[in-house]
């Protein structure tokens, strides 16, 4: 659906050259959810923006739908932009529009008549749940809402791509798992591709197929959104992972609260895939002649099944602490000695 | 009401008030139609100003110069030489250098330039963000102009307008010196010049209404306009 190859963009500033995206080469399929995941001043932003040739490369191509947008005369790279729906962190939203009026602004754009637009408009104003919010002004909106109009407007030439730049940046959590599941379902129902670029793991995790890691212009480590938080490469990579799979609590300071207290071992479990729902605990229990104190835990669900650490205190002979550590690893659950032996 | 006309003998005796509704027309028509003009030309060029500067859409080094060059020497030249200097100017336009009409190029060269860069502020305040979402959705350039840049800009353009209208309506004061008449001509000629204060009196309590209702007009509309 989207081909990236040897793109690059250059920015001539007063301090000289800036390599904002730095030879990128990338494939997104057809009704995938693509997230690109960096720190600031990545090059994400940039990267989005030359998909719609917002910003023109400087070098290398973009493909989009078998088009290659850098070759397009003006007018056909405005009706490919019509095609490609965009959303952003900030919403921008026209404030002098009321929600109907914003959502038919690429309608009237692409000549869409009057009554077809009314239509259109009241079809996308309920597939985001703005049922009654129709004649507000932006300003009469919580950010959240905002947030749909902007959904709604990038929907509505029924494009076959939706960029989202930073757009749950600036929700609150509650409101961005919303707008996750509004952007997920989406996905599901009208198969759009959708481009997403973020700094938080979450929004990866809960909604992407696939993920690319950018640091510095360059797409460090990409990837299953699964394989990747199972075997993150890249040091910034394990960072972004911390993020979702680790206890708010650090290893240390797990090993200060009970490594002096009489637990021979403390076992990090990882899992990955469908193993989670396992009940690997009642076995070791029932199987070994060991207790068992789960210390702390956090699973998240991933569009490609759950993800997640277990820390659990082991006590009993060496053997069979030997035996429980090879019984998990046939269970597909990766096991790593936090403290003990 | 006879009363009141007692009154008025009595505080204004020597208002001649068939001169003075005359007088209070001429300004009027000088204001109205040299606004209308303004409006015309100081949006083009504030729009000019705006467009062609850096990163903006018809990004344009040389037109954006001069423009700029044009807007500010006009802008600093006081009115009452300007008036002067284009005398020249509106005999070719107007075709004669007396009445009312006489005034209007000289007062639209002068507020138009003044207006251009109001203009050109309340484009810049336009969040950018928005036109970038507009392009986004694969918008013409005409298309982000006239449903985007002005209506999102409509309360900064009006307020704009309600500050050149009054100007506009002082320089009038000053069209008194090439003969084009008004409020300003009156109280300079029949009150100043022979001592007739009430005259003078009168014809600056008639700016002032003028001012204050356009004031409030202007603010009425902003208001109305502005959804932010
Ligand atoms: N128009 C521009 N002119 C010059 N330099 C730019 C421009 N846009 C971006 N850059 C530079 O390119 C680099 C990448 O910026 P970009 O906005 O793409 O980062 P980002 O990953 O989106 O960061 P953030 O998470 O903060 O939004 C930065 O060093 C930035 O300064
Ligand atoms: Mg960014």
């Amino acid at each position: 659906m989207i081909n990236l190859s040897k793109l690059s963009k250059v920015f001539n500033t007063k301090d000289g050259k800036v390599t904002a995206v730095d030879n990128i080469d990338l494939t997104i399929d057809e009704g995938e959810i693509f997230g690109i995941i960096g720190y600031s001043g990545a090059g994400k932003s940039t990267l989005i923006r030359l998909l719609n040739m917002l910003e023109s490369p400087s070098e290398g191509s973009v493909t989009i739908a078998g088009k290659k947008m850098e070759d397009l005369s003006k007018r056909e790279l405005r009706e490919a932009r019509q095609e490609i729906g965009m959303i952003f962190q900030h919403f921008n939203l026209l404030w002098s529009r009321t929600v109907k009026d914003n959502i038919a602004f690429p309608l009237e754009i692409k000549g869409v008549p009057k009554e077809e637009r009314d239509k259109r408009v009241n079809e996308l104003i309920r597939l985001v749940g703005l049922e009654g919010r129709g004649g507000s002004y932006p300003s009469q909106l919580s950010g959240g809402q905002k947030q749909r109009v902007g959904i709604a407007r990038a929907l509505a030439n029924n494009p076959k791509v939706l960029l989202c730049d930073e757009a749950t940046s600036a929700l609150d959590p509650k409101t961005t798992d919303s707008i996750l599941d509004l952007l997920t379902d989406i996905n599901k129902n009208l198969g759009l591709t959708i481009v997403l670029i973020t700094h938080e793991m979450h929004v990866i995790r809960k909604i992407c197929h696939r993920v690319a890691v950018m640091e510095q212009g360059r797409v460090v480590e990409q990837g299953n959104v699964l394989d990747v938080f199972k075997r993150p490469k890249e040091d910034m990579t394990k960072e972004f992972v911390k993020q979702v799979t680790e206890p708010e609590e650090t290893e240390e300071t797990l090993k200060d609260l009970f490594g002096e207290e009489g637990i021979g071992h403390i076992l990090q479990l990882t899992f990955v895939g469908g193993d989670a729902k396992k009940p690997l605990i009642n076995n070791i229990v029932r199987s070994f002649d060991v207790t068992v104190n789960i210390l702390q835990g956090k699973i998240s669900q991933t569009q490609n099944g759950p993800y997640g650490s277990l820390f659990i205190g082991v006590d009993g002979e060496a053997s069979e602490i030997n035996r429980v550590k090879d019984y998990i690893r046939e269970q597909q659950v990766e096991v790593e000695v936090i403290h003990g032996e | 009401m006879s009363k009141l006309i007692a009154g008025n003998i009595l505080l204004f005796p020597n208002v001649n008030w068939e001169n003075m509704w005359e007088a209070t027309q001429e300004t009027l028509y000088m204001s109205v139609v040299a606004l209308l003009f303004t409006f015309l030309f100081g949006l083009l060029l504030g729009l000019l100003l705006f467009l062609t500067d850096r990163g903006n859409l018809w990004e344009n080094r040389i037109i954006q110069g001069v423009t700029a060059a044009y807007v500010n020497v006009f802008r600093s030249i006081p009115f009452i030489i300007l008036i002067v200097l284009l005398i020249p100017f509106t005999r070719i336009v107007v075709g004669t250098m007396l009445g009312p009409s006489a005034a209007l190029p000289a007062l639209i060269i002068g507020a138009a330039p003044f207006y251009a860069r109001m203009v050109e502020i309340a484009l810049r305040e336009i969040d950018k963000g928005v036109i970038e979402a507009s392009k986004s959705m694969g918008a013409s350039n005409s298309q982000i102009i006239f449903k985007v840049l002005l209506p999102e800009s409509m309360p900064a353009l009006v307020s704009g307008l309600t500050v050149t209208a009054i100007a506009l309506v002082s320089y009038t004061a000053m069209a008194g010196v090439i003969g084009a008449g008004g409020l300003g001509d009156l109280a300079y000629r029949d009150g100043f010049q022979r001592r007739n204060t009430d005259i003078t009196l009168m014809a600056t309590l008639i700016v002032l209404v003028i001012v204050f209702i356009l004031q409030f007009i202007g603010d009425r509309l902003t208001n109305r306009l502005d959804k932010r």
